[in-house]
């Protein structure tokens, strides 16, 4: 049987992105049905992630499958020293697929390549998480219309910052700009510019973060800047209120812009803004839901055209 | 001859591993497995060479390598020549090629990749001359060619 594994988006062509995406508009309007009754899907948290298990479980349910699995790691038998392998190979036997979480990068590759049943990585380590990157593509797509020739601002920590890194991939097929704008201990790396230059994908390095700057944002993507990320803590102490978004900054946003956050954020979008038209992370997580029944059904094998011609809809 | 050739017997069927970096001899002759060989294998070490100042050399007899095999050794010893001997004469040369995939020969240097926490290969592709780098398959961290560490030993 072919692998339908989802390990990375990063080799997605641009036909299956918009792909995914028309299968998220079908389950945003009708979220409830019974496409995966009698189906197990097996959620594996080696490392407890509250938010994205939440999400898929939700995707599950919604689609009539049953879900088994564990959030917290101290229960599963790699403490007793089992390895990855043989704890999929045990699953395997129950469930139809895997949606697994993993510290350690390469773990969702690895476990594609053992397993018999298709595995979805829902984070391993620094390296992957195609889900998030999914339901922020789908995101930019519903308040744009569109993912072509936006210009997207990406601000705070972008040297760790898995979601951005994978945002910045998923977007070269849209020709798009990215703006750059953090602290020097957390810029873009060197390399992912590199992968700009070679990708034809244009990007500006930004200094300031204020009202004129962020004017011309379709997409102001923010993320938190940690403290444990720097070597350097007066460094931190100087840099880490220059990242912070507050209502004044809104001054010039154009009408379509919206503030896109992966979520949790501590002090880095100011209370206020949450009830403006720009905010949009709240809306954003729940586009998580649709995002990830289209990742389970496409993983699946369950197609657009079964999706749409479905006779199994509840609501 | 030279003095320098009997140093080393000639071979009459065989493999002759030469222009060796004495500092790589040992990876070399764990690459290609030869602790298990059963037919002669003669080795020098730390020869005087004109080019290289000092070389190491390996003649194994009966013994034919595939292109596959030879090119695990392209990331520590990728100058070294093959010359396959028949009937004391060569009839090949064989070169080193980087080849695009290499399976259990380079450890990942990323410790919270998962190849450094499951018993498994290791798995990297060769990222092109120009870069000069290995991406490992599984945590698409890129090595230097000059920074590659071997999975074993």
């Amino acid at each position: 049987m072919e692998n339908r594994s989802l390990v990375t988006i990063a080799h997605h062509s641009r036909q299956k992105i918009e792909y995914l995406i028309r299968m998220a508009q079908e389950f945003e309007k009708r979220p409830n049905r019974s496409l995966l009754c009698g189906r197990v899907v097996a959620t594996l948290f080696f490392e407890p992630s509250t938010r994205t298990r939440l999400s898929f479980e939700t995707a599950a349910n919604r689609l009539g499958a049953r879900v088994i699995g564990f959030a917290d790691p101290k229960v599963t038998s790699g403490t007793k020293g089992e390895t990855l392998k043989d704890t999929i190979m045990m699953v395997s036997n129950y469930a139809d697929i895997i949606v697994m979480r993993h510290y350690l990068e390469g773990a969702a590759q690895y476990a594609s390549e053992v397993s018999p049943v298709p595995v979805v990585n829902a984070g391993d380590g620094a390296n992957q998480h195609p889900s998030q990157t999914m339901l922020d593509l789908y995101t930019i797509y519903q308040t744009q219309g569109t993912l072509e020739n936006l210009n997207i601002y990406l601000v705070g920590d972008l040297k760790y910052g898995r979601t951005v890194h994978s945002l910045l991939t998923a977007m070269r097929h849209f020709s798009p700009t990215f703006h750059f704008i953090a602290p020097d201990e957390l810029a873009m790396p060197e390399h992912y510019k590199m992968y700009c230059r070679e990708n034809g994908i244009r990007y500006v390095e930004h200094q300031d973060f204020d009202a004129d700057t962020i004017a011309g944002a379709d997409i102001l993507y923010m993320t938190r800047v940690q403290r444990e990320r720097f070597t350097d803590l007066d460094e931190y102490e100087r840099v880490k209120d220059r990242y912070l978004l507050s209502r004044s900054m809104l001054s010039k946003a154009k009408p379509n812009m919206k503030i896109l956050h992966p979520l949790p954020r501590v002090n880095e979008i100011e209370y206020s803004i949450d009830d403006t038209p720009y905010a949009y992370y709240f809306q954003q997580a729940r586009n998580g839901l649709y995002a990830r029944q289209a990742i389970l059904c496409d993983t699946l094998g369950i197609t657009l055209d079964d999706i749409i011609n479905d006779k199994t809809i509840i609501s | 001859m030279k003095r320098q050739e009997l140093q080393v017997a000639a071979l009459r069927n065989g493999t002759v591993i030469d222009h060796i970096p004495s500092s790589k001899l040992f990876q070399v002759i764990g690459l290609l497995h030869l602790e298990g060989e059963r037919s002669a294998v003669t080795i020098g070490y730390n020869l005087k060479s004109q080019k290289m100042g000092c070389k190491s050399i390996i003649k194994i007899a009966d013994k034919f390598f595939s292109d596959a095999e030879v090119n695990q050794l392209s990331v520590v010893a990728p100058n070294v020549t093959l010359s396959v001997i028949r009937d004391f004469e060569v009839v090949e040369k064989k070169e080193v090629r980087m080849p695009e995939e290499l399976i259990g020969i380079v450890k990942c240097d990323n410790h919270k990749c998962i190849t450094n926490n499951e018993p498994m290969l290791t798995r990297f592709h060769f990222l092109g001359k120009e870069r000069g780098t290995l991406q490992c398959h599984y945590c698409n961290r890129e090595i230097n060619l000059s920074d590659v560490k071997l999975a074993k030993g």
